[in-house]
């Protein structure tokens, strides 16, 4: 039985699949751009192609790029109304990761400025 | 199913048909399993530093290692969707071939990753010989836990659909497998960019 | 086996033993109980087994009733303890008795009181109020209760097995590092907490679905009843929260267990790091908390002031906005340890904004409550007395948002009346609330008001008596978690704070005789027709109790407050055919998952290695072979449900 339904009404679930997103086409296409995207991140850590300060921004640049490319070609997300639920849910859990990671990096980078280095807590046990 | 059967509750059309519930539900629980992963990614974030005088990412890491392992795992997403597709036009011997495939290649992917670990290990460079070593080892094992559930569900699902055929439940399983597959493989990217090519 | 001996059994120490044989003789008096008369068929088949959201509601809401006690009676040995140990007397518990008994009273409180009782409500009412049959997934409903109890039962196994942890309830390492705590008390605590959190979190996934993708037909959006809206913030933080809890305690876990060095002193561990990530799960867990408490009594306030309530939009608002700043506080558990002024300063900020939408809601029931036709039945007499008592909570809460003060109280008595004050005053009089009002729609028959009353007033007069002592003794500089004192002018404080836990025991006894005296008396109060309170929403349009299917025919919504809507309509509820339904039958996952979920983590606890690789791989089994069996569905005719629903208006109208 075929998935598909129309797309400018109700609902769809994550993955589904209609003409359009459901193709050999899309699934290839998804393919090889992820491949590329992959390999320009290997380039950029090994070589000097990147300013090196800038590596970390390039890779995460690169990274995110790639992740959107599997959302968009192997698991159909698109900004059409029947996704909104999707949609949202994702960016519902990109928010709090980003909450998590960006809130731990600077309250742990913080804290850690103000401890006493550790051979001076060494110094203290003896 | 009709197309009105395609209209939800937020069109207070009632409650939405068994195959949205099933995905949807299954896509909250994938995005909570991103979360358990992004306060380890954080530990790793913080932790990295932390050798202890041990050994560095830069020291173990094996990035020819990690690169077949890429590609091994991101194959195996395009075979798995190959797979998905075949099954939606009821080609199902294509479907056994797309499987077979998508498990060789993860297969391969955490035997290659069992390597590393017992190659890191033998130079004592194990979890508990310094902080950045237990946020890595935790980290990457997690992912690599669940590629080990991932490959057991391949051997059930196709199990069942096997034994059942392509049954409408048999099938909301599978398309739930293929968002847990594909969801390790963004895990991965993740993975791949802030600890192997992060550490150069 | 492992570490196990019979030395775990704690044969001399009677406080200890007294403990551990009152529980397990009550326990095998019950099985006993149970096995005499016959019932086990009938638990098995009806509520062992049952995938009904209604049956696992009440289940939750009796594990939570039964673990207030547990945590009570730990509660009065606290105060007991401190009441007389000043000066240098050391009181009757040594101190390393008196660690568990405040690291347990607080673990089971948070995880096997306040969370059961909150998500058993949940469970119990949202299906109901949105008009469909169950929860989005019912045989995960069971795992997930079946999940927590056993959660349960491993921490009260280690009063009478070994040790519970000394940690306090967060467990902050080093002190929960095997250099420092190598018995297996940190273990029990982990294990117990990591069984539970799996089950927490499903039902949080079954909850967002079930609200956000199963609602009955016309049911938009903003036609939700006000504690669906906070259900579904509640869950969705439950989703976002919990995945950080079950990976940190991963990380203590492989401290302990492997030897890693996430938060050891050693190898470069960061104990900091378990603080930041603990309080990134434990702030939104209060919310998690407090948020269906909100939504209790945002229906008992509307329902009992007879007026639509007040600002439904600005409530939706607020309790989403609520649930994004949730995730944006956490530093304010941790202001002392160091971060500095720019991070302290930003949380403290976002502390004192979170406080605006919450103070939105007040007024909201406030304005709701003027002008209406106020009946002072036992729920609202609970919201009542929350509105006060929340917003002195709340307003000490804002107080330590303000670093430069919280250097000054932080772990001081000061916070431990403010926490109280917030759980007990929001979570614990909201689920108390909820008990009174859904009580009829689950069981047929409305609890005695008078002792309903006593309890309330009990738990009020109980409460200020017990805690606003601890406000000014943090003030005069008592530290929280103190076995002995040498100050003796905080004394007459604790000994006040006792008498008020002694208070609010009669309330906990009028609460128990209420329920035996309504069992016995209950034909008197008998709900007949569904409705005992002229209430507004979906639930009150069903029998008391429900059908196992809720609705004979889904509702068709038309507004806000959809059966008030239908009442005054007059729209007739019996329909001329009904079309025939399937409902999901039952299923042992729950119960046999659960099961080896207690005997892997037992024997993980007393490193029993065979035993415990043998209850994962049961487990999985388990998973495996449910997997495989292909449900079968039971059908209910629609013959069937025209003769249930004509024979139930035939009655409402006669009798």
């Amino acid at each position: 039985m075929q998935n598909s339904h129309p797309r400018t009404s109700g609902d769809s679930a994550p993955g589904d699949m209609d003409e359009t997103s459901g193709s050999l086409a899309s699934y290839t296409a998804g393919f090889f751009f992820a491949l590329i995207l992959t390999g320009a991140s290997f380039v950029v850590a090994r070589s000097h192609l990147l300013w090196a300060p800038g590596l970390p921004v390039g890779l995460a640049v690169l990274a995110i790029a790639q992740m959107g490319v599997h959302l968009v070609f192997f698991l159909h997300l698109s900004s059409g109304p029947d996704n909104t639920n999707n949609v949202l849910a994702l960016a519902f859990g990109v928010l709090i990761v980003a909450l998590v990671v960006s809130g731990s990096l600077w309250i742990m980078y913080n804290l850690n400025l103000n401890m006493m280095p550790a051979s001076a807590v060494m110094e203290m046990q003896h | 199913m009709s197309a009105s059967a395609q209209m939800t509750a937020a069109d207070g059309a009632g409650p939405a048909p068994v195959r949205i519930v099933v995905a949807y539900g299954f896509w909250i629980f994938l995005l909570s399993d991103i979360i358990m992963f992004s306060a380890l990614f954080a530990t790793y974030a913080v932790l990295r530093g932390q050798t202890d005088g041990g050994p560095t990412g830069r020291d173990l890491f094996d990035l020819h290692s990690a690169a077949v392992e890429t590609v091994c795992l991101l194959c195996s997403s395009y075979t798995c969707g190959l797979g998905l597709l075949a099954v939606e036009r009821h080609r199902i011997n294509l479907f056994y071939w797309a499987f077979a495939l998508t498990f060789t290649l993860g297969a391969t992917f955490l035997g290659l990753e069992i390597a590393e670990f017992a190659r890191m290990l033998a130079a004592g460079a194990g979890p508990s010989r310094s902080a950045f070593l237990s946020a890595f080892f935790s980290l990457v094992g997690l992912h690599g836990v669940h590629i080990t559930v991932g490959l057991v569900w391949i051997v059930f699902i196709t199990a069942q659909l096997a034994v059942r055929g392509p049954r409408e439940f048999v099938l909301r399983r599978l398309r739930c497998f293929s968002l847990f597959w594909h969801a390790l493989d963004i895990i991965w990217i993740a993975l791949l960019s802030l600890v192997y090519l992060g550490a150069q | 086996m492992g570490k196990l001996t019979w030395s775990a059994i704690p044969l001399g120490q009677p406080i200890q033993m007294a403990a551990s044989l009152t529980v397990t003789l009550f326990i095998l008096a019950t099985l006993a109980l149970v096995t005499w008369k016959g019932w086990w068929p009938y638990l098995w088949r009806e509520w062992l087994t049952s995938v009904d959201h209604k049956r696992i509601g009440i289940m939750y809401v009796l594990l939570a009733l039964v673990l207030l006690n547990r945590g009570f009676i730990d509660a009065i040995m606290m105060r007991s303890q401190q009441a007389i140990a000043a000066g240098g007397a050391q009181g009757y518990l040594p101190p390393e008795r008196y660690d568990q008994i405040f690291s347990a009273h607080g673990t089971i409180m948070i995880f096997f009181m306040a969370m059961p009782f909150m998500v058993g409500l949940m469970n119990f009412v949202v299906p109901l109020q949105l008009g469909v049959r169950d929860v989005a997934f019912p045989v995960l409903n069971a795992v997930s209760f079946w999940l927590t109890a056993s959660g349960a039962l491993l921490v009260n196994l280690s009063l009478v097995v070994g040790e519970f942890a000394r940690t306090g309830w967060l467990a902050y390492p080093p002190l929960s590092e095997l250099q420092f705590s190598p018995g297996v008390g940190v273990d029990y605590y982990l294990w117990a907490l990591q069984i539970s959190g799996v089950g927490t979190l499903l039902a949080g996934i079954n909850l967002v679905t079930t609200i956000l993708k199963t609602r009955a037909p016309g049911m938009l959006y903003m036609r939700m009843p006000i504690f669906c809206w906070t259900a579904l913030a509640s869950n969705l933080l439950i989703c976002a929260a919990f995945p950080i809890l079950t990976a940190t305690f991963g990380m203590l876990l492989l401290d302990r267990y492997v030897g890693m060095h996430f938060f050891t002193n050693a190898g470069g561990g960061n104990a900091m790091l378990y603080f930041n990530l603990i309080w990134a799960w434990g702030h939104p867990e209060v919310y998690i908390l407090i948020l269906p408490a909100f939504g209790i009594f945002s229906e008992v306030i509307a329902t009992f002031a007879e007026k639509q309530l007040f600002g439904y939009r600005s409530m939706v608002l607020a309790t989403m906005a609520i649930f994004i700043l949730s995730f944006m506080v956490w530093l304010h558990h941790f202001f002392t340890m160091g971060a500095g002024a720019n991070v302290n300063a930003f949380f403290g900020l976002m502390t004192m904004i979170i406080a605006v939408p919450t103070g939105v809601k007040v007024f909201n029931w406030l304005f709701t409550l003027y002008r209406g036709r106020i009946r002072f039945e036992v729920p609202l007499m609970w919201a009542l007395g929350f509105m006060v008592t929340f917003v002195v909570g709340g307003m000490t809460g804002v107080l330590m948002a303000v670093p430069p003060a919280d250097f000054m109280l932080h772990n001081s008595l000061f916070l431990v009346a403010h926490f109280h004050n917030v759980i007990i005053g929001g979570v614990l009089f909201g689920g108390m609330a909820g008990y009174n009002y859904w009580f009829p729609k689950a069981f047929g028959f409305t609890l005695d008001r008078r002792l309903g009353k006593v309890s309330f007033w009990c738990w009020l007069i109980g409460f200020y008596l017990a805690f606003m002592p601890l406000y000014v003794l943090g003030l005069m500089g008592m530290t929280r978690r103190m076995q002995h004192y040498a100050d003796r002018s905080w004394q007459p404080y604790l000994i006040v704070a006792e008498v008020g836990a002694l208070v609010i025991l009669c309330g906990i006894i009028a609460t128990v005789a209420q329920l035996i005296v309504s069992i016995r008396t209950r034909e008197s109060r008998r709900d007949r027709d569904g409705d005992p309170w002229n209430g507004r929403t979906l639930e009150w349009s069903t029998a008391s109790p429900p059908p196992a299917y809720n609705f004979a025919a889904m509702p068709q919504v038309e507004a806000l407050d959809a059966f008030w809507d239908m009442k005054q309509r007059g729209a007739s509820r019996l329909r001329d055919a009904y079309e025939s339904i399937e409902m999901p039958s039952n299923s042992a996952n729950g119960f046999v998952t659960a099961f080896f979920a207690v005997v892997t983590g037992f024997a993980m606890i007393w490193h029993i290695w065979w035993m415990a690789i043998m209850g994962l791989v049961c487990a999985l089994a388990t998973l495996l072979a449910f997997g495989w069996i292909e449900r079968v569905d039971d059908e209910v005719s629609g013959d069937e449900l025209a003769r249930v629903e004509q024979a139930r208006f035939r009655q409402a109208e006669s009798g």
